[in-house]
């Protein structure tokens, strides 16, 4: 009996930024989540992590991680992924700058 | 300080060209991220949650004040403002772009700095006592042995691939402030009958997964002995290690698998053959380090403006009592900048914070610098007479927290916040602890106290030996925090026992609250320590502190 799935979003780092970045459905990369594509099914999910492997020029270390259909599109269910949304938690401005510092 | 001889220089400028190209190649697709990964990571660059994060070699945490200041340039043109500097001693910078890292290590390289080593299963940075060559009750300072120790396995061809990364600390005093104990190898300078000077040489120290203390390998060692004895043991384990599992790797685990006795003697045959074939190069080497670590040549001139400072200005007192420890010299002090403002980050400075400790440093310390493992900078050779201009500069930086060794100079590794192996956050839990403390306004109060916050198993935050140690896990999606008590890094090193059960990321400061007031009630007068207190009384006065509840369902069960 397989188990139930639960739906994911591909996700990597962007090659030359580092930043989290989200595969959306037209195969584009998104730093959004909530535009990324909200996979429900495994054969799918993992045909769309092959196609993010084979951008290796775009993308590092693809993997699929789980989500949740919120209202404006996938949102994470772990505290990791939700982290990799939001930024460092110590500086408020957010991953786009440290102005708050000090 | 210790400058690049042409060859350091060379081999420096090599590796930075060899790793423009891997980028390029990278970039343009000719190398894979499989292929790219262990050239990356051998230059220092890895790739963490939000970003790419290069990690710099301060070796031996010594900085001039022109290298301070590059770090600062090199933080504001690439990074985003500020650096991180670590329990190893080290700089981070946590948002480089893949573009730009040739042009920083390049701009290292202008500094005689590099990246090299500071990740892969090589020798890491070797680290030391923040205070050598000022501390008081040094018997000689470690730094020229440090360096050599840096130029020995920098690029060492027998050591590039062994089982697991191997890191090296050293200090010349009785009290540690090195952590020997928790090294792969640890070294203390020592004393033999015949009042000769040479070094204790411990083996198998070590945190993470399986937190042990540093065996003692060779009571004395001479000084001279001291690379082909360091090589013996490393290579005894690049042989012994076990490379099929990575979580028996260590060679603490090698030292616990075969026995102590065993890898001695495996050691000290090995060191024989090892001896003969160095022919005396690493004396010469030795000989040429020394001159670049002299004393200071320090300044004659009166103390009284600060002893006036100090009996008028009751925060300048605060300070100094706090953040200054007593120097070799009596007219000097040693004076610690804390980076751990409450509800700061733990470790991090800004560019202009970095330029101001460089400028204080070339004014006032004979241009010298120290990072800390605790993730303070120091000052090392101050004259007392410019303790009160430095302090007026540092509170106008920002940096005047009167903290150094209390409740919130707290020692947090970036955990999930940044790090991409962290099972949870550790920066918040120390910004709140600091600031839950600053409220109550008790930190002079409870004195010396030590609090250790690792992300994870890994243990970069040292939880295991803080006065408490809190370590953050990830039950079941959800951040968890485990508090081990009565660790201590120092020459009485122990390992902390785990309390019970975690706490959530809303339970763990007041439990760490409910505990302190506990040794508040618990303790004989305000001289016994926490750790003091925890020794005389054991854990259970604490563990009733921190779980009520428990304690109240024994009682009613009694
Ligand atoms: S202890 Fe874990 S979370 Fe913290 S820096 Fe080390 S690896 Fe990362």
């Amino acid at each position: 009996m397989s188990r139930k799935f639960t739906p994911k979003v591909v996700t990597a780092n962007d090659l030359l930024e580092g930043d989290s970045i989200w595969m959306t459905a037209d195969g584009e990369w998104t730093r959004d989540i909530a535009k990324a594509e909200y996979l429900e099914d495994a054969d799918h999910a993992e045909a769309r992590l092959k196609l993010a492997e084979s951008q290796p020029g775009k993308i590092v270390g693809a993997y699929l991680a789980d989500a949740k259909l919120g209202e404006n599109g996938p949102e994470p269910t772990h505290f990791r992924e939700e982290f990799r949304v939001s930024g460092p938690s110590n500086y408020t401005s957010s991953k786009h700058g440290a102005a708050s510092h000090v | 300080m210790y400058k690049y001889s042409d060859f350091d220089e060379k081999f420096v400028r090599e590796r930075v060209a060899q790793f423009r190209g891997q980028v390029e190649r990278r970039i343009d697709g000719s190398l894979t991220e499989d292929e790219f990964k262990p050239l990356r990571l051998m230059n220092g660059l890895y790739l963490q949650l939000h970003a790419y994060m290069l990690r710099v070699a301060v070796p031996y945490g010594t900085l001039s004040s022109r290298q301070m200041r590059q770090l600062a340039y090199i933080a504001q043109k690439w990074d985003k403002g500020y650096g991180h500097f670590t329990t190893r001693q080290n700089i981070q910078y946590n948002w480089p772009k893949l573009n730009d890292v040739p042009d920083m290590l390049s701009a290292l390289a202008d500094v005689e700095m590099h990246a090299i080593q500071t990740s892969g299963n090589t020798i890491r940075n070797v680290t030391s006592d923040q205070f050598a060559g000022a501390a008081e009750d040094e018997i000689e300072d470690p730094r020229p042995y440090a360096e050599l120790i840096r130029q020995w396995s920098t690029d060492h061809p027998e050591f590039q691939f062994l089982p697991r990364k191997f890191k090296i600390a050293i200090t010349g005093s009785p009290n540690d402030r090195a952590v020997v104990k928790a090294h792969d190898i640890g070294l203390r300078m020592a004393r033999n009958d015949a009042g000769e000077t040479g070094f204790e040489v411990i083996v198998g120290g070590g945190l993470g997964r399986t937190p042990m203390e540093g065996k003692v390998v060779r009571e004395f060692l001479p000084k001279a002995d001291l690379l082909p004895y360091l090589e013996a043991i490393v290579s005894v384990y690049n042989l012994l290690g076990r490379r099929d599992n990575k979580y028996k790797a260590r060679i603490k685990i090698t030292v616990h698998e075969n026995g102590l006795e065993t890898i001695r003697d495996l050691v000290e045959q090995e060191f024989t053959v090892r001896r003969a074939a160095f022919s005396g190069i690493d004396q010469e080497m030795l000989a040429e380090i020394k001159p670049a670590f002299p004393k200071p040549t320090y300044i004659q001139a009166p103390t009284d403006a600060f002893t006036t400072a100090y009996d008028a200005d009751p925060v300048f007192r605060s300070w100094v009592d706090t953040n200054t420890v007593a120097h070799q010299n009596g007219d000097y002090a040693i004076a610690t900048i804390s980076l751990k403002k409450h509800g700061a980050t733990p470790g991090d400075a800004t560019d202009a914070q970095m330029r101001e400790m460089a400028d204080l440093a070339e004014a006032y310390s004979h241009d010298e610098l120290r990072v800390s493992h605790e993730q303070n900078i120091v000052l090392p050779h101050v004259h007392k007479s410019h303790l009160p201009a430095i302090h007026a500069r540092l509170v106008a930086a920002d940096l005047a927290t009167a903290n150094v060794g209390l409740v919130s100079d707290i020692i947090a590794c970036p955990g999930m916040d940044y790090c991409a192996l962290a099972t949870a956050r550790s920066i918040p839990v120390a910004q709140e602890i600091a600031t839950r403390f600053d409220e109550l306004k008790l930190e002079h109060e409870i004195g010396a106290l030590k609090i250790k916050i690792s992300g994870c198993i890994n243990a970069c935050g040292h939880h295991h030996v803080g006065h408490i140690g809190i370590l953050g896990l990830d039950r079941a999606g959800v951040e968890n925090y485990q508090i081990t008590l009565g660790g201590d890094g120092t020459e009485t090193f122990a390992i902390g026992q785990r309390a019970g059960p975690g706490f959530s990321d809303t339970e763990i400061v007041p439990a760490i609250e409910r505990l302190i007031l506990a040794y508040l009630d618990l303790r004989e007068n305000s001289d016994e320590t926490f750790l003091s207190a925890y020794r005389r009384l054991g854990a259970d006065p604490f563990k009733a502190a921190l779980y009520p509840d428990a304690e109240k369902g024994r009682k009613h069960a009694a």
